[in-house]
């Protein structure tokens, strides 16, 4: 589950009278001053100063000699080199994925799921560990690896080990068939949770896998090869090959693979479908999105905001389905901005293993660049700026909480994904005007809805083109739920019952 | 009184397209001759609809969308079993067509013409049971609410079966029926050298009330109609069942490629070699989305 939100029931009179414009909090206000819980580092256990690749069960140096660095995005300090993955290392992981295909797939069901129960609980046992080291390659506060990826990595496995011995009761016929080898690309956002979302199913249902992570979050994707010989995996069955995008198009290319799975941008998602047209290579794609999240006059406030902060700055809004762009009806738009913004005020922006921060560091530089030139170019297409007063560290990469108003939906800051915790808000005055606008956009992964009006909710549900639709609440995942957007935010579903088809030869 | 007996003539159908529920002719003006599949006679003139027709039938499968997916699924499932009963009361014709345009014995063709009006009774029933077998309740770990429920994707272009025993009708029905029974709307590229029984399905389905756009059937080069589908920002999927071309513009290869700029679905190239053979869910599966809706339980 998401982070655990507070809620309160909102009190008194439902129509408050409008106030005056959002007065601005009191600069740099405080609910309370918190001293430092810094997460220990050591807790992450021994980085190496180098790293290779996962192929065939051993852990291998590159063909190629070219090394990447991966730093924490709080300090900017390096934490580690890494290989850049070849053509002929790519080569070498589909070899010996497809090797051990043959007898990965012939085990029964049951072994096969008593594999990925074991890779549960060991995750679960070294949770904390992977908790920090995440923290520290990713810039995402402890409080989120802790309560929220590392849970759902370990919750993942449990779940897709329970299907490996009952594909037949999966409604996708008598004997699913695997596909063989499944190749998987994944991105930086939630490193450990996207290889557990990749890794799971594919397993369970009797493929094996070449993964790449993220080149700027490569650490836990290696630890977890660590954890697969804990495990006893079968050589071959999971194989790692880090590297940047040059790495992925390989793989991603690779004629000896059956299956691509990518979860990034709509961008590479598109070149990646180029690249597989006219073959016989499945592919699934999870990509970007745009959420709309609407707030009707009826709704709570207090939790609304929420919902909204939730939404928009959970995880530095590195999160594919954030709800990005507000539409608030207008007659309570004063009112939940002022709101929103007091709320704002009291997010703690800083050190990633403070157990106390809400926001943490912006994953790169390069991401940094991307979120400043969109809120850059929401400034100069007239959009009203807003953060709370905010102590920055001088080190790292650093964004705060930001909020653009007066938006109008043609300004970049409404129709482009910004991949960072900047809210744009729109306003509207009727329920088909909220669906108009929630759906002007070429994504469709996720919504949010806030109205007590429980006919309006699921009138909404049913309009808006979104494949995840939260109601009354906000990034919310379990590994039960299926997950995957309309349009251009991809197609295939992970997650569920639905999230065996990715891998299944149906 | 002497009677002279003149043998009467026959009026000749002349076969046009059908778009936005409307027999429209081509807007080029332009026509090919299709001909006997086994002698190579004349049969008929028929519209070679172009890129700018099939842009016109797919701004009238976009407009027929709303009504469509938002029609109950009942109400969906009686109008396909409608136009069941519509084909059946045609099949004479329709045996006619389809043994010129398979070039199999009016007896063969009979048979073809009734398993097609079986498909539709087949999928009609679908129409309200396809949400129960492709949804599902999700225990997620917490107080919530967690529905997954299957809908449609939207516009979906069909590229129609090109080969297979009974691909001219009873190919054509089972490719159209899945698409539409779970409320999409689909713009078909009929298979060019036997499209006379699809050109005539659509005096079926203009009588099966079947609101205008929901299927819309075009005639012509597959090279000008699927390429324009593949590429159109208003058409949500492909199936692309009869695209049997190696290279060129036509191609499974050209057609996904167009169809990546908007991240279409894309059912791929379909080898049956026998439309009689029993359908499964998979084509009713391939055009539709899973949306999951979450909401909070309390007090």
């Amino acid at each position: 589950m998401a982070s655990p939100q507070k809620t309160k029931k909102k009190t008194g009179a439902v129509a408050a009278p409008a106030p005056a414009p959002a007065p601005a909090p009191v600069p740099g206000r405080k609910l309370f001053e918190y001293a430092p819980a810094p997460e220990s580092r050591a807790a992450a256990g021994e980085i190496a100063s180098s790293n290779g690749h996962f192929i065939g069960g051993e852990f291998v140096g590159s063909s190629g000699k070219e090394a990447l660095k991966t730093v924490d995005p709080s300090t900017e300090e390096v934490l580690a080199e890494f290989a850049q993955g070849t053509e002929e290392d790519v080569e070498r992981a589909v070899k010996a994925a497809r090797d051990a295909f043959g007898p990965w797939s012939a085990l029964p069901g049951a072994e096969r799921g008593k594999y990925l129960f074991r890779i549960a609980r060991i995750i679960q046992e070294r949770s904390r560990e992977l908790a920090v080291l995440e923290s520290i390659d990713n810039g995402k506060p402890i409080r989120e690896t802790r309560d929220v990826d590392l849970p759902l990595v370990a919750a993942h496995f449990f779940y897709y080990a329970g299907w490996a011995d009952k594909l037949e009761f999966a409604s996708y016929g008598p004997d699913p068939k695997p596909v063989g080898v499944a190749a998987q690309v994944i991105p930086w956002n939630f490193p450990l949770l996207m290889l557990a979302w990749k890794i799971a199913p594919a397993l369970a249902t009797g493929n094996t896998v070449v993964l790449k992570p993220a080149e700027t979050t490569p650490l836990t994707a290696l630890r977890f090869a660590e954890i697969c010989r804990q495990a006893g995996l079968p050589k071959g069955v999971v194989n790692i090959v880090t590297g940047d995008g040059r790495t992925g198009a390989a793989l991603t290319a690779h004629p000896g693979v059956d299956k691509v799975a990518f979860t990034g941008s709509t961008e590479v998602g598109r070149a990646i479908a180029r690249t597989l047209a006219g073959t016989r290579t499945r592919l699934s794609l999870e990509l970007g999105g745009k959420a709309a999240n609407i707030v009707f006059d009826d709704a709570p406030v207090d939790q609304a905001v929420e919902g909204i902060v939730d939404g928009i700055f959970f995880n530095q809004g590195h999160v594919c389905c954030a709800g990005s762009r507000l539409l608030v009806q207008e007659s309570v738009h004063d009112e939940v901005m002022e709101s929103l913004k007091r709320r704002m005020a009291t997010l703690r922006v800083g050190d990633p293993l403070d157990k106390n921060t809400d926001v943490g560091a912006i994953n790169s530089a390069a991401q940094l660049a991307r979120i400043r030139e969109l809120a850059d170019a929401g400034e100069a297409e007239g959009a009203e700026r807003w953060s709370p007063a905010c102590e920055l560290p001088s080190s790292g990469y650093w964004f705060a909480p930001t909020v653009f108003t007066n938006v109008s939906a043609t300004h970049r800051v409404a129709r482009e994904e910004i991949f960072g915790p900047v809210l744009s808000v729109l306003t509207f005055r009727t329920p088909e005007e909220a669906v108009a606008k929630a759906n002007n956009t070429p994504y469709g992964l996720s919504a949010g809805i806030w109205t007590e009006k429980g006919s309006r909710i699921l009138w909404m549900a049913s309009k808006l083109r979104a494949g995840v639709v939260w109601s009354n609440t906000f990034n919310k995942f379990d590994p039960t739920s299926p997950f995957g957007g309309y349009k251009e935010s991809g197609y295939g579903r992970e997650g569920g019952r639905h999230g065996l088809e990715a891998y299944l030869d149906v | 009184m002497s009677e002279t007996t003149t043998p009467r003539l026959d009026v000749h159908k002349t076969y046009k397209l059908f778009v936005g529920g409307k027999f429209p002719r081509s807007e080029s003006g332009r026509v090919y001759e299709v001909t006997d599949r086994k002698t190579g006679d004349w049969l008929a003139n028929v519209p070679q609809g172009t890129r700018k027709d099939t842009r016109d039938a797919v701004a009238a499968a976009r407009k027929a969308v709303g009504g469509w997916s938002g029609a109950t699924a009942y109400n969906r499932g009686q109008i396909l079993y409608r136009a069941a009963e519509m084909l059946q009361g045609r099949r004479e014709q329709f045996a006619a067509e389809v043994a010129l345009s398979e070039g199999v014995s009016t007896k063969k063709a009979a048979a073809l013409v009734e398993a097609a009006v079986d498909r539709w009774v087949w999928y009609a029933g679908w129409t309200d049971k396809v949400a129960q077998i492709a949804g599902s309740a999700n225990p997620v770990a917490g107080p919530y609410f967690n529905l997954s429920t299957p809908e449609p994707t939207g516009v979906v272009g069909v590229v129609a079966p090109t080969r297979g025993n009974g691909f001219s009708l009873l190919g054509l029905v089972s490719a159209i029926a899945p698409v539409i029974a779970t409320g999409n709307t689909a713009v078909v590229a009929l298979a060019p050298d036997a499209p006379l029984p699809g050109l005539s399905l659509g005096e079926v389905l203009a009588t099966s009330d079947l609101p205008g756009g929901v299927v819309n059937l075009v005639s012509g080069r597959t090279e000008d109609i699927a390429p324009t589908l593949a590429s159109h920002q208003d058409v949500n999927a492909l199936d692309l069942t009869g695209v049997n071309s190696p290279e060129g513009p036509g191609s499974a290869r050209a057609l996904e490629t167009l169809a990546a700029d908007t991240l279409k679905r894309v059912r791929r190239p379909d080898v049956t070699d026998d439309w009689t053979a029993a359908q499964g869910t998979d084509r009713l599966l391939a055009f539709l989305e899973t949306k999951t809706v979450w909401h909070p339980m309390g007090i």
